[in-house]
């Protein structure tokens, strides 16, 4: 059979065209959050008595909210927000895992359990219960919400991390470079790191889009970011009791973190297909 | 001991660890609070002996190690302390609220594996046609927000049909059919994500079971294709997707406390976010304590199913 | 007598890229009841996909043409309902690993009960019964204790007993082994050949036994078919295989085996490659590597039936003047 497969190399699939399509979507995203102050048509924060539960129109195309702000630009402001703590939350657990993750999977042994049980144990309590718990003993905050987000990834990231090390470490070219005398963290830096990096970029892209989610989630609560500044989450819950009057002020800020999070998928996806064929980060 | 009981022997010691890593845990939850937690609890009004007088009834002032012991012997008398708010035995409250979270986490986990799991097997052995669809129900599903889900959910059956109530709560012994209709649009919102999640977990469990070699052997049996799928693919599926029921299991207890603020159900998640903005600490440790147990049961739970399914497992012999 | 299997010019093409590539190229065999066949060859010669076409596994993609005949019934464009009805009932297989081919959560004597449920209206109890004398008549010691046992806690040689004890369920005319021993060590191999041999003495029951390895052909079987690029280049007794190989490519494959029968040998590694199936030469497709080419190999050679023997090529019997030497 391989003869046949060998043959028909020259009609490969074509690649599926989701990647693009996620890439695009953030990429219009983020920039719609970078220049939300020259896109928004207003303050995000001005209170207009005239304006309370506006329905959508030429000026404010997403209406405006209880207090008359301008649904458009609060979800303008909010989304720079949201990415932010998003993007934050995943970096630092990135960060922190990455080393970890390396570290363990490379050396194995007790480095490893060492590393290992202690990540494990974070993972005893359901994700939003201790990210809860800990915005419970550090008070509410946006900051606090994006360290305990960075809180439950970290072990999520850091095992990918190493189980991406492992099967790179027995890949012939790391065994020559030990073979050759290189030492262990030169062997880490320049062979393994490169080679183990794609499947945490692979979840890690997923993770952002439910850390924005979780966020969202949080400010809902009102245990993340707190008012006066505008958050997708808080946003919905602020409209929980106009709803049926002002459906408006709840559809478009969910529409946002949807779509956010949809993009972030779709790019995951699409990372996936080219950082990690083998389906470690699944 | 047969190879059976010693793995669930093991599994049972297994969680003891756990547990007490759960404990220490929601022990701190109070005593890692910056600066003085009794000050936070209660605000910058509270005279010196109010404070001294609380910090005595919970034991504040007492070394580190023999608040634990004493915590944990309290615990397992089913004390699980005071509201700091309304003096009343938490366990009370938690009698009352538990069911709430039991109803709503066990109907949605029902819904989705009632749906999930049999389009999941259909998707597995069907079209291309059916594909796209049910990617497209999986994207949409995972990535929509349970929240907004069950806000556009009130807004449908609640706002313009008024078919539903958009919130409120009536306990199943008062009025089985009105608690119902209460849980209809909480468990919709719950579920919905969970259904997509199973659907994707089901179909790329049967997919990768129906490109195993024996399955060519089954063929070469004279085994119909049903016979296939239902007799030998689903049962080799079956591990794969109860672990990860188990696993969502904790995704939708945190998921629960979201839609219980949501619709308004007098849940322990509930409970918790209301003591958490009261900084009334007591009862966000028995909250979390009650529903981290529940997690741990069922992980226990999920790993014993999984090694009655498949022998591997249980003989240790690695899947 | 009907044959338990005869294949007429079986041809299989898979489709690829805008094409048609064939994977079996006009194959002309029989295999009579209570006969034990080997088929040799490379891998990618074509056996597989050749034992495939006889099981009616190939993907509905694929050409097949020619006449494929189990006990003399056609199987060449059945349907799905009369294909399954005929596989593991009058012609069942046995798969190289055994350690993939088992379901691993079905207990083994439930495997093996599976197949006669299928083909048969047989109760559950009764069913039991058959299959666990099933696997005492193949072998397995304590049959009755090791029924309800998943397939990890048997060793590899008695997984392979329990394939081919669910093979052997209804009694077919004709029992395909493909490699059955090439993942068991060596003793184990030897036992299992030696149960294929008695299964047959006892049932009657042909075997086509397909294999790259001339060790376990030297073994068992009664005659050899030697096939190259998707043909068969030359078919004889056993005996007379190994005595007088005719086609220079049977010579070389035989020349590199040390003892032609010795156990456990693979094939000899012969300078050159096997062409590319879908770039098959006009002629001889083995005059590339073939030491007695000359002009005439540029066509196709008539194969030259002598008795039930054939070999396929323009200089049969010639001497092999570099044979060895070519390396």
């Amino acid at each position: 059979m391989s003869t046949v497969e060998r043959t028909a190399t020259g009609a490969r699939p074509r690649p599926r065209t989701t990647p693009d399509v996620g890439a695009a979507l953030l990429a219009v995203l983020v920039l719609a959050a970078l220049a939300a102050p020259l896109l928004a048509p207003h303050d995000p924060e001005a209170v207009q008595s005239a304006r309370v539960l506006g329905s959508p129109s030429a000026s404010y195309p997403f209406g405006s909210d209880v207090l008359g702000r301008d649904v458009l630009s609060r979800v303008l402001y909010a989304l720079r927000v949201s990415l932010t703590v998003a993007v934050s939350a995943v970096g630092v657990a990135t960060l922190v895992a990455v080393p970890l993750g390396l570290l363990a999977g490379y050396a194995g042994g007790w480095v490893d359990s060492l590393i290992s049980r202690p990540l494990d144990m974070l993972l005893v309590l359901p994700a939003l219960l201790l990210a809860i718990s800990l915005i419970a003993i550090l008070g509410p905050g946006s900051v606090v919400a994006a360290l305990a987000i960075a809180v439950i990834y970290l072990p999520i990231l850091a095992r990918v991390m190493r189980s991406s090390t492992l099967v790179v470490t027995r890949n012939e070219y790391v065994v020559v470079a030990r073979a050759r005398g290189a030492g262990h963290l030169r062997v880490m830096a320049r062979h393994v790191l490169p080679n183990a990096i794609g499947p945490v970029a692979v979840q890690a892209s997923v993770l952002t889009g439910f850390a924005l989610q979780l966020e969202a989630a949080l400010s809902f609560l009102g245990l993340g970011t707190q008012p006066p500044t505008p958050s997708l989450g808080g946003m919905l819950a602020d409209g929980r009791d106009v709803l049926t009057q002002a459906p408006w002020v709840e559809v478009f800020p969910g529409l946002a973190i949807a779509v956010a999070v949809i993009a972030f998928t779709l790019l995951g996806d699409g990372l996936r297909r080219s950082l990690d064929p083998t389906g470690v980060a699944s | 001991m047969t190879s059976r009981a010693a793995f669930v022997l093991r599994r049972v010691l297994l969680t003891l660890p756990v547990l007490w890593v759960m404990s220490v845990f929601v022990f701190l939850i109070i005593r890692l609070v910056p600066g003085d937690p009794v000050r936070t609890m209660l605000g910058f009004r509270a005279t010196a002996a109010n404070v001294a007088e609380v910090r005595r009834r919970l034991h504040l002032d007492e070394p580190l190690l023999q608040q634990y012991v004493r915590w944990v012997g309290d615990l397992l008398h089913g004390d699980l302390g005071q509201d700091l708010v309304s003096r009343a035995p938490l366990s009370e409250q938690l009698a009352q609220r538990l069911p709430v979270t039991l109803e709503l986490t066990t109907l949605s986990m029902t819904l989705a594996v009632l749906v999930g799991v049999p389009l999941g097997v259909r998707a597995a052995v069907g079209g291309r046609w059916t594909r796209r669809l049910t990617d497209g129900f999986v994207v949409l599903g995972i990535s929509v927000p349970d929240f907004w889900l069950g806000i556009m959910l009130v807004l449908l059956f609640a706002g313009t049909l008024t078919v539903l109530p958009p919130s409120g709560y009536l306990p199943f012994t008062t009025d089985p059919v009105q608690n119902l209709r209460y849980m209809t649009l909480p468990v919709l919102t719950l579920a919905t994500a969970e259904t997509a999640y199973l659907l994707r977990t089901t179909r790329g469990a049967m997919e990768s079971v129906l490109q195993r070699p024996y399955v060519t052997y089954l063929r070469a049996k004279g085994l119909s294709p049903r016979r296939i799928v239902a007799g030998h693919a689903l049962k080799n599926a079956a591990p794969t997707v109860v672990t990860v029921i188990g696993i969502q299991v904790g995704v939708l207890l945190g998921g629960a406390i979201v839609v219980e603020q949501l619709f308004a159900l007098p849940g322990v998640g509930r409970m918790i976010v209301t003591a958490i903005n009261q900084r009334n600490y007591p009862t966000v440790q028995a909250g979390v304590l009650v529903i981290a147990a529940m997690f741990v049961l069922v992980s226990l739970v999920t790993d014993l199913v999984v090694g009655w399914l498949d022998p591997r497992v249980s003989d240790g012999a690695g899947a | 007598m009907t044959a338990a299997l005869a294949l007429c010019d079986l041809r299989v093409r898979f489709p690829v890229g805008d094409g048609l590539v064939s994977a079996v190229d006009g194959v002309s065999l029989r295999v009579e009841p209570g006969e034990i066949v080997g088929l040799v060859g490379e891998s990618g010669c074509g056996k597989s996909t050749l034992a495939a076409a006889v099981m009616g596994l190939l993907p509905p993609s694929t050409s097949v043409t020619g006449s494929v005949r189990v006990a003399g019934d056609e199987v060449v464009g059945l349907d799905d309902r009369r294909l399954r009805a005929m596989r593991g009932d009058r012609v069942s297989m046995v798969v190289q690993d055994p350690s993939t081919s088992l379901d691993p959560i079905w207990s083994v004597g439930d495997q093996v009960a599976e197949t006669i449920r299928a083909h048969r209206r047989v109760g559950r109890r009764q069913a039991r019964a058959l299959a666990t004398q099933l696997m005492t008549d193949v072998g397995i010691p304590a049959a009755a204790s090791r029924y309800d046992d998943p397939p990890h806690r048997l060793s590899g040689g008695m997984r392979q007993r329990i394939v081919i004890a669910a093979a052997l369920a209804n009694e077919p005319s004709l029992l395909i082994a493909d490699e059955p021993t090439t993942a068991l060590d060596v003793t184990i191999q030897a036992q299992i050949l030696g149960l294929i041999r008695r299964l047959r003495d006892d049932r009657g029951t042909a075997v086509l036994l397909i294999t790259h390895d001339l060790g376990v052909v030297a073994q068992v079987c009664d005659r050899v078919a030697v096939m190259y690029a998707g043909q068969l280049v030359e078919v004889a007794g056993a005996q007379e295989l190994f005595d007088h190989p005719r086609h220079p490519y049977t010579r070389a494959l035989l020349g590199a085996l040390p003892s032609a029968t010795a156990r456990g040998e693979r094939l000899a590694v012969i300078p050159g490659q096997v062409p590319d199936l879908a770039h098959q030469p006009r002629g001889c497709r083995f005059a590339a590597r073939c030491p007695l080419r000359t002009d005439v190999c540029e066509q196709a050679p008539v194969p030259e039936p002598v008795g039930a023997s054939m070999a396929a090529c323009w200089h049969v019997d010639q001497p092999l003047p570099l044979l060895g030497g070519a390396r």
